[in-house]
């Protein structure tokens, strides 16, 4: 968001020239030692051995090796070999469609693109020049492979040359190769990262081990913003023991007196206990009674924050989207009116929330498993009381993002509790039950749509999305005149040709805490706007698939993709009884897609039967990763749609565990197919593309199923349930 | 002190009775592949074996293994755990990778005890085992292949 593409590219052609140069060799560049560093973006050793230091951080997307295949395609190297290091914060490594050095947003492999490969050329470039002045002859003659420069008989390793390049000017421009000069990029490659994770080698945030680190379990208000009163950990916590015959102390000993117990602190937002071993801190814990002040967020609950959506619902908001005049067509005659509703919802990282911190007069070093080490830096200056750049943040491989590792909390926590302890590295680790009940949710939304018909098509269409503002919230200052960028996804791209149109924004805060969850407001959206067109499409008696197509003239992509997620699905409108089909299709993250959710069964048992996608992706740089992320992108699509929520009652988030708030278990995920569509155009996101479009396929099948249209998410809540 | 075998070495170790085996070897033996996801032995990333038989480590209490067996991702190895893990690089299982000590530990328990599961054998024994990613299918197919490779 944020960039047009115009803007892209000439940020990107400045990336990969002067300025990002500039950067790498005035900063990120002076750490790199004895090596060869162009740009910020490659280490050539000189032992031969070939590093990318990573600007994005690897969740399961495949960045690491994606983003290798673009520098070694480019670099001329064998990306098994290259070594991927994960960047510090650091100008250098911004990523321009975010402005921020961020991971999220299906970003990472759109903005590196072509900055990327371009420091993989220049890079090369420089070597080539560098043989070829070694052995006299012109650079043209040159040839570079697999980390060697060639000419004729003669052979010299890139580590051979490195010393020798860095001397040279870096060349001003570079060519790159064409779509069919590719050896790398579209083709097979096992993941760089799969192997080790196969065989739990693979070192996490929760993973890190520091010498002498403590470990620090930490309790918080469970009312969302509230603060320790008072608290006591001289007397061990009173309970009920049946055995006892009543109230009696369960275990004698005081949380300050425990064995291993080096330091109990309060941190205002709630007390830690820092002990020689996590256990121990969370025993001892255990025994500590809290007093808190709970603030106003005592008075949230589930239906407040709904009835504040409704508040909105006259406001004018932020026009995203106009063509003709929607509200006068709509005047002018009986319009078809429908209002949706999405759930709020937790990130439920297999990882829980976690971060080593170390303290010292050195400043401040932070390992930890985030997609924001920017934000890191910042929280843990300001925590700390330091300048950013006496903190330094060593990003991990992340056990899940889904957007939650883009708020740094339990960063700042972290530092404020090894305050108490300088010198020693302490790990802070939630319990699952903190992070389910102190997430930043999923928004929820509420949408009012009106439409009306000419004969078999959409004449006129309105859409107004009520929301809270992540981006008000997490980026201060970024929303102007009403425009959050990531609550207008799923309509700046709208994709049907209407006559009369307008698509508008709400911002509504209802008083919680709220985060950008995968997908976002495109999820949020696309569960409204195509769950309508279906509903329109039964109101004008047409194929829900025929009628889209019609739509989609000036749109060959998409239409493209719909077809054949319908043609592989077996798409029927009027299947069998007992047999139903439900399509959506949208465009997000510059990339096409199409869905076919099939499902059997009646409307109080439903069995999920099929989900089957089309996508035109652009350029697949890594196919079956991209493939992969569909899946993925599914099953999360399966928690937004079938029956995950998050509630809240005096406060408190009523869902605490796995148990409480259910993601999908093998048996409960039916068979995925994804048809990838062969594209020569620049390459769209993929990271997210597959969640949006779950929920209004299966509730369209739904209907078609059972004639009943379920306008709420999660639909389990409109009395089905799912098999 | 409690002493038990720990992949293959006997093992002491000083902690208090109750403390869950997944922290025992997390922080006490410095063995961080086995994970922790809920405390409550409803994901099962801290799959190991005890005795060779898939089991969850985060309530598992240190007094439970005195004498026993346990196994974890970096001791598990033989036929059929190799069979799993090269079908796990074949299919290219992972994701985030961290629920996948533990899926891999629990397909390996699976295949040890019954060489060719049909699907439902599979969810059967699966389902407890969560993936946030959702790389399920991939799970399902990988341990298909191991299954085939196992026969051959």
């Amino acid at each position: 968001m944020g960039f047009s593409r115009r803007q892209f590219l000439r940020v990107s052609t400045l990336a990969g020239g002067g300025l990002m140069l500039g950067f790498a060799f005035a900063r990120a560049g002076a750490a790199a030692g004895d090596a060869f560093a162009p740009n910020a973006w490659i280490r050539l050793h000189p032992d031969g051995g070939v590093s990318l230091v990573c600007p994005s951080n690897e969740m399961g997307q495949d960045v690491y090796t994606s983003l290798t295949m673009l520098l070694s395609e480019e670099l001329a190297v064998d990306p098994r070999h290259v070594r991927v290091e994960q960047a510090p914060p650091d100008p250098a490594y911004v990523n321009k469609l975010m402005g921020a050095q961020i991971t999220g947003g299906s970003t990472s492999l759109r903005y590196a693109w072509e900055p990327l490969r371009r420091a993989g050329a220049t890079a090369r470039t420089m070597l080539v020049s560098a043989a070829a002045a070694r052995w006299k002859v012109p650079a043209a003659e040159c040839t570079a492979a697999d980390g060697q420069v060639a000419h004729g008989s003669q052979r010299l390793s890139y580590g051979e040359l490195a010393a020798e390049a860095a001397r040279l000017p870096v060349p001003p421009d570079v060519k790159l190769k064409g779509a069919g000069e590719f050896s790398l990029i579209g083709k097979a490659l096992p993941r760089l990262d799969g192997a080790d994770k196969a065989r739990g080698r693979t070192v996490f945030g929760i993973d890190v081990r520091q010498p002498g680190m403590l470990y620090a379990a930490l309790a918080t208000c469970p009312v969302l913003g509230g603060r320790v009163a008072s608290f006591d950990a001289a007397a061990p916590k009173q309970r009920h023991n049946p055995l006892l015959g009543g109230v009696a102390p369960f275990d004698a000993t005081a949380a300050e007196k425990r064995p291993g117990v080096r330091k109990i602190v309060n941190i205002g937002e709630g007390v830690a206990v820092i002990a020689d071993h996590y256990w121990t801190a969370r025993s001892a814990l255990a025994e500590i009674t809290i007093n808190w002040d709970e603030g106003p967020g005592a008075a949230l609950d589930t239906a407040a924050i709904y009835a504040r959506l409704e508040q909105a619902k006259d406001r004018f908001g932020f026009l995203v989207k106009k063509a003709g005049d929607a509200a006068g067509a709509l005047g002018r005659t009986r319009a078809i009116e429908a209002r949706y509703t999405s759930q709020m919802l937790a990130h439920m990282t297999l990882e829980p929330p976690n971060c080593v911190a170390l303290v010292s007069s050195s400043g401040v070093d932070v390992w930890a498993s985030t997609q924001f080490p920017q934000g890191a830096q910042a929280i843990a200056a300001q925590v700390a009381g330091i300048p950013p750049e006496r903190v330094r943040v060593h990003p991990q491989f992340i056990g899940g993002g889904f957007g939650r590792r883009l708020d740094v909390d339990f960063i700042g926590q972290a530092v404020a509790i090894a305050k108490a302890v300088p010198g020693s590295p302490v790990q802070l680790i939630w319990t699952r039950e903190d992070d389910v009940t102190h997430d930043f949710y999923r928004p929820p939304s509420l949408h009012l749509l009106s439409a009306s018909l000419e004969g078999a098509r959409i004449a006129a269409f309105a859409h107004k999305m009520i929301s809270p503002s992540i981006t008000n919230r997490l980026f201060p200052g970024v929303v102007k005149d009403g425009n959050d960028g990531f609550m207008t996804e799923g309509l700046v791209d709208f994709t049907y040709d209407i006559p009369n149109l307008e698509l508008r924004t709400v911002i509504q805060e209802v008083g919680l805490r709220v985060g950008y969850w995968r997908s976002v407001s495109n999820a949020l959206n696309a569960f409204a706007i195509e769950s309508f067109v279906d509903e329109l499409a039964h109101a004008a008696g047409q194929d829900p698939v025929r009628f889209r197509l019609a739509m989609l003239g000036t749109q060959p992509r998409q239409r493209a993709v719909l077809e054949r997620a319908a043609r592989e699905a077996g798409f029927q409108a009027k299947p069998a009884p007992g047999r139903a089909f439900g399509v959506a299709s949208m465009q997000c993250y510059d990339t096409h897609i199409a869905l076919v959710a099939e499902l059997s069964g009646t409307a109080k048992k439903a069995k999920l039967e099929k989900l089957t996608y089309a996508l035109d992706c652009g350029i697949a740089v890594h196919p079956d990763q991209v493939i992969a992320q569909i899946e993925g992108g599914a099953v999360t699509g399966l928690i937004n749609a079938l029956r995950s929520k998050v509630t809240l009652s005096k406060g408190r988030v009523e869902q605490s565990n796995y148990d409480s708030f259910r993601i999908p278990r093998m048996p409960e995920v039916p068979p995925i197919q994804v048809a990838l569509i062969a594209s020569a155009a620049t390459p769209g996101g993929i990271g997210e593309a597959g969640v949006p479009l779950v929920a209004p396929a299966i509730a369209n099948a739904l209907f078609s199923l059972t004639g009943k249209r379920v306008r709420s998410l999660p639909l389990e809540d409109a009395g089905v349930t799912f098999v | 002190m409690t002493r038990f075998e720990l992949n293959g070495k006997a093992v002491e170790v000083d902690a208090a009775p109750d403390t869950p085996i997944l922290w025992v070897l997390r922080d006490h033996l410095g063995m961080t592949g086995t994970k922790f996801g809920c405390g409550r032995t409803l994901c099962r990333a801290c799959t190991v074996h005890l005795d060779g038989v898939a089991t969850f480590s985060c309530l598992l209490p240190l007094s439970a293994v005195e004498a026993r067996k346990v196994t974890t991702i970096e001791g598990v190895g033989g036929r059929v755990a190799e069979a799993v893990q090269s079908a796990w690089d074949k299919i290219q299982v992972p994701q985030c990778g961290y629920c996948q000590s533990g899926q891999v530990m629990a397909a390996t328990a699976l295949l040890t005890s019954n060489p060719k599961p049909s699907d439902a054998e599979i969810e059967q024994a699966m389902q407890f085992n969560l993936c946030r990613c959702g790389t399920y299918q991939r799970i399902r197919k990988a341990i298909h292949e191991a299954a085939k490779a196992l026969e051959a």
